[in-house]
């Protein structure tokens, strides 16, 4: 146990530099939405009046702080004489509000480029893909039972155990075939046999 | 094969997918099982499984000091054996905490093991609370684009577009930067021909965005449709599902999460929300060695992850935790209690500070009245939790009857196709109504809303008297006209959202229950809290009103009707108790309304149980035939272990392996003539005394090593599970020696053991078989799927229906 010690020490604190990392990682991008950009256009104070009277309802908005955010500074030209102006301040209600449009920006743009990419692939896997990789004749037929995984795994020698990919190009290749089997296998488990949710 | 038959009829692009994807064989490669990374090669040895009978240091080791990249790991679609993963995190712990003493280094080695759940539970909150704003605001926004387009900057919705400029009171939807699409495409909104253009830009949108949905799931992961809850019920109680929480599912399922609910379909977001909260916990545990090896100490993160998942949907914290400790997990260890909530309060913090809807608000639909109620009013509450039984439970029955229908039937075939058939009816239907035409979140809010003067909606038109307001509080009011509409547009609408979620939940785009139930709960709400409220208006002279309601005072709140409809509803379709409660009064911020809540939400859940004893989830997971020993309930039938056990009278006799006697060629044999997932070894054949169990999994991969990097192992060398081999004549081939695969300490139970405390067993325990013994011999064994087989079968169900081994 103990000649590990060390390995299992190096390996262990690799994995907990890893975690801090990602925290600092995330902590960096989500702090420049979170002290958003306090520009004069994301903040407001809104003041909602009803109709008064005569008067009819109105709406306010005016960018002002927060402590000045009250029926006194935002409604302005006051519609009512001044000795009214206290009774129609109580029907009026103001709400400070703020937004972040950067963050609304980024994230917005952030979600279509991850449509846009998925689909480019999408459409990468089905039209391109099948051109540049030669049909292989020799593929082997695909195995639908899965009891006879446990069979070919003692009989025949697995494949891709043996060799190891040496290019990072055959690497890439290796994990996308590897990927491809899967989701192939899952769209056959929820979709074809129904196994699954349904 | 398969894949022709499946070509006919479907998208034509979709299927080619499939014929053009290489398979190159289906060789079982142990060490990349999934998206998980690979074992790795250095599992230190205190890892090595000793079954709780030999200590960790036992001095016999043979030549396998470490155990093998793959010993000890589940295959998919297997049940984990809680027990054994649980001693291994025992001995993993006792390991770090005696090697603490040692060294300031392994001291603070077991510092950071104590603390890195803790580290975890934070990086998941973090990545949920974000994941979560990114879906928040770009099904805002997504959902608003179906309906026109923001001139000063597209990625602006509806109300941020018009936030700088003046609306006016009465009109607070328009303002010139927002344009629709007919006055994009016309140059002006007025009109007949605006109108079509405008239904026909909505019906296109939604095609769109439903398609798109189903082709990406259906092209990159499959296992991202549907809600995700029943799986994940059946994961965290010991069930292997590979992929189904990886990072492909993870992404489809957040942007095909967005499409969906902006396609302006009859779902929510709050079921698939959990998925992606455990997406992430499961992603992030492989940072951490604790949690990635073992996988009972990963489904405790697990619940964890479901806990921040809902709080962060419904901005309820607590609701979260509760909610994960009553629906989704199996085991619930009270230190994951704090976990959860710690979780779930990073989650919910994370999501405020990226303030998806502007105002501080986790919800969209979150209210703020505090008006009081009146205890007669439980009257109609009452009424209202009977409706929501009642519905919840035709819900289900009529939701499976449609699934099962999709999974039998040729109907299945056609996901595509189902999906665009399905929304196109959907945004046909809904477009005329204003009120199924706004999102559904949008529609709860506005029939949670308590009219005031300053609301100027349809629903608030009530007739007022100008002499009689005295500040923000008004009285009871005769219904104006707007209100009239009002409430036959709803009563449609409400017909509409109970037949059409019905053939939305389950179908191959990621699809949530909670905000189409709360919806159908809070349309009758308001209406039966409109017609009380103009019940006690005209009859205020009538005794059961005269007493609280005089004329002039305001008692009725339709508001608080709507909400406890939406409570109700939910309750009568997923059961939820105390959750429920605590989810719905943290969205209202107060404690004045738990009388109600409560009320509405038991009585929701009598009048269902009375009909149907399953929720949606449980109900599902029985359609899809998942092996989830269900926790809850009591068996109470008169069996015994032996009626139950295998083999049965007439099957041949059970398959054992010897302790010392048979040849890597037997065992080859057994292996590949059998499909059991274990076999138990015995002394021998005559005795049939009990040693212990292998697992098929550990044998394969165990045999195949030795016959690879072992010298002189052959067909005929010798297997022995002991610890002193017997001496073999010097001409025979070396001994392969496995004892360190075998559970030397397997649960047994006498053949006359009832059924019921077996059943608890396996339920407390959560073992995968237990071996039956008759007077100290081996007789039987008894494995989960045998529990399941034969409660579905003293329930009267069928017990074919358990497909998964």
């Amino acid at each position: 146990l103990f000649p590990q010690a060390p390995r299992m020490f190096t390996q262990s604190s690799r994995n907990s530099v890893s975690p801090v990392l990602l925290l600092v990682l995330l902590s960096c991008v989500l702090c420049p939405p979170a002290q958003a950009s306090k520009s004069s256009e994301d903040i407001r104070c809104k003041c909602i009046c009803p109709p008064y009277r005569n008067i009819s309802g109105h709406i306010y908005n005016k960018n002002v702080s927060q402590k000045d955010c009250n029926c006194l500074h935002v409604v302005e030209p006051m519609p009512v004489p001044g000795n009214d102006v206290e009774a129609y301040c109580l029907l009026c209600e103001c709400k400070y509000e703020e937004r972040s449009t950067t963050t609304i920006k980024v994230i917005i743009i952030i979600y279509l480029s991850v449509v846009g990419a998925l689909l480019l692939y999408m459409a990468f896997l089905v039209l391109v893909d099948p051109l540049i990789r030669k049909p292989d004749p020799y593929t082997q037929p695909l195995h639908n039972e899965e009891d006879s995984e446990d069979a070919h795994s003692l009989a025949a020698v697995p494949s891709l155990a043996g060799a190891r990919a040496n290019t990072v190009l055959e690497r890439v290749e290796g994990a996308q075939q590897r990927w491809k089997r899967q989701v192939q296998e899952q769209r056959k488990t929820v979709f074809d046999r129904h196994k699954m949710l349904s | 094969m398969d894949q022709k038959g499946f070509r006919r009829g479907s998208f034509q692009s979709a299927t080619s997918d499939e014929d053009m994807l290489e398979v190159a064989g289906a060789s079982m490669d142990f060490s990349m099982g999934d998206d998980d990374p690979p074992l790795d090669r250095e599992m230190g040895g205190f890892s090595s499984y000793n079954g709780g009978g030999m200590n960790g240091t036992s001095a016999m080791m043979d030549f396998l000091e470490e155990p093998l990249p793959g010993v000890g790991t589940y295959e998919d679609f297997n049940t984990i054996d809680w027990v054994r993963e649980k001693s291994r995190d025992r001995d993993r712990h006792r390991e770090i905490t005696n090697r603490s003493k040692e060294s300031t280094w392994a001291l603070l080695h077991s510092v950071s093991d104590a603390f890195s759940g803790w580290l975890l539970m934070l990086l998941i909150g973090l990545l949920a609370g974000s994941l979560a704003g990114l879906i928040d605001i770009s099904a805002h926004w997504m959902t608003d684009l179906k309906e026109g387009v923001c001139l000063a900057g597209f990625w602006f919705n509806h109300e941020h577009c018009c936030w700088k400029s003046n609306t006016t009171f009465t009109d607070r939807d328009k303002c010139p930067e927002w344009k629709s699409w007919s006055q994009l495409i016309l140059g002006h909104g007025e009109g007949a021909f605006a109108y079509i253009l405008n239904y026909l830009m909505y019906v296109i949108w939604a095609l769109m965005f439903s398609l798109l949905a189903v082709l990406l799931v259906k092209g990159f992961a499959p296992y991202a449709c549907g809600s995700g809850i029943p799986e994940i019920k059946t994961i965290l109680s010991g069930f292997i599902i590979r992929g189904y929480l990886g990072k492909w599912t993870l992404v489809i399922k957040t942007i095909t999460l967005v499409l969906a609910v902006s396609s302006g379909l009859s779902l929510g977001k709050e079921g698939p929300l959990v998925h992606v909260a455990c997406c992430c916990g499961n992603i992030l545990c492989h940072l951490f060695t604790k949690y990635r090896k073992n996988e009972a100490l990963r489904r405790e993160v697990l619940s964890a992850a479901a806990a921040a998942g809902v709080s962060v949907a419904f901005g309820a914290p607590i609701g979260g935790v509760l909610f994960s400790l009553e629906e989704v997990s199996y085991y619930f260890p009270l230190k994951t209690l704090w976990r959860s909530f710690f979780a779930a309060l990073v989650a919910a913090f994370t999501l405020r500070s990226i303030n998806p809807f502007g105002n501080s608000r986790l919800v969209l639909f979150y209210v703020e009245f505090h008006m009081p109620w009146h205890l007669l009013e439980l009257v109609p509450f009452i009424l209202l939790g009977i409706f929501g039984g009642l519905w919840g439970a035709f819900f289900i029955r009529s939701n499976i009857a449609w699934c099962r229908r999709r999974k039998t039937t040729r109907l299945g075939k056609y996901p595509v196709l189902e999906v665009i058939v399905v929304t196109a009816i959907t945004a046909i239907l809904a477009f005329p109504n204003e009120y199924t035409r706004m999102s559904t979140s949008e529609l709860i809010s506005e029939l949670f809303n308590d009219c005031g003067i300053l609301d100027s909606s349809k629903l608030c038109e009530y007739v007022n008297d100008f002499n009689s307001t005295k500040g923000d509080d008004l009285p009871d009011r005769a219904a104006g006209p707007g209100v009239y509409t009002a409430m036959w547009q709803l009563a449609l609408a409400l017909i509409m959202k109970v037949f059409i979620t019905i053939f939305t939940f389950g179908m191959k785009v990621p699809s949530g229950l909670f905000i189409p139930s709360m919806a159908v709960g809070a349309i009758a709400g308001r209406l039966l809290g409109v017609a009380v409220e103009q019940l006690a208006f005209y009859h205020h002279d009538w005794a059961i009103f005269s007493g609280w309601c005089s004329q002039g005072a305001d008692c009725i709140t339709p508001g608080l009707y709507a909400m406890v409809g939406a409570a109700a509803c939910l309750g009568g379709v997923t059961r939820m108790t105390v959750s429920l409660v605590v989810i719905m009064f943290e969205l209202t911020g107060g404690l004045e309304y738990i009388v109600p809540l409560m009320a509405a939400a038991m009585t929701s859940k009598w009048v269902a149980d009375a009909i149907g004893r399953e929720g949606i989830y449980d109900a599902h997971i029985r359609l899809n035939g998942y092996p989830f020993l269900e926790a809850k309930e009591e068996f109470s039938h008169k069996t015994r272990a032996m009626d139950v056990m295998r083999p049965r009278k007439n099957d041949p006799p059970l398959t054992v392996i010897t302790q010392d006697t048979m040849t890597v060629e037997d065992v080859e044999t057994i292996v590949t003539s059998t499909t059991y997932s274990g076999y138990p070894v015995v002394v021998s054949r005559a005795s049939q005394r009990l040693v212990g169990f292998v697992l098929r999994r550990d044998l394969i991969i165990s045999i195949e090593n030795a016959r690879k990097k072992q010298d002189g192992i052959v067909s005929t060398s010798i297997i022995c599970f002991t610890d002193y081999c017997p001496p073999l004549p010097p001409s025979s081939p070396s001994v392969l020696k496995l004892r360190s695969i075998l559970d030397l300490s397997p649960f047994t139970v006498t053949d006359e053991t009832p059924m019921e405390i077996v059943v608890d067993i396996f339920r407390k325990l959560g073992l995968r078989q237990c071996l039956v013994t008759h007077n100290g011999k081996l007789l039987g064994i008894i494995t989960k799927k045998d529990v399941l087989k034969h409660i579905a079968q003293m329930a009267n169900q069928d017990p074919d229906s358990i497909l998964f081994n």
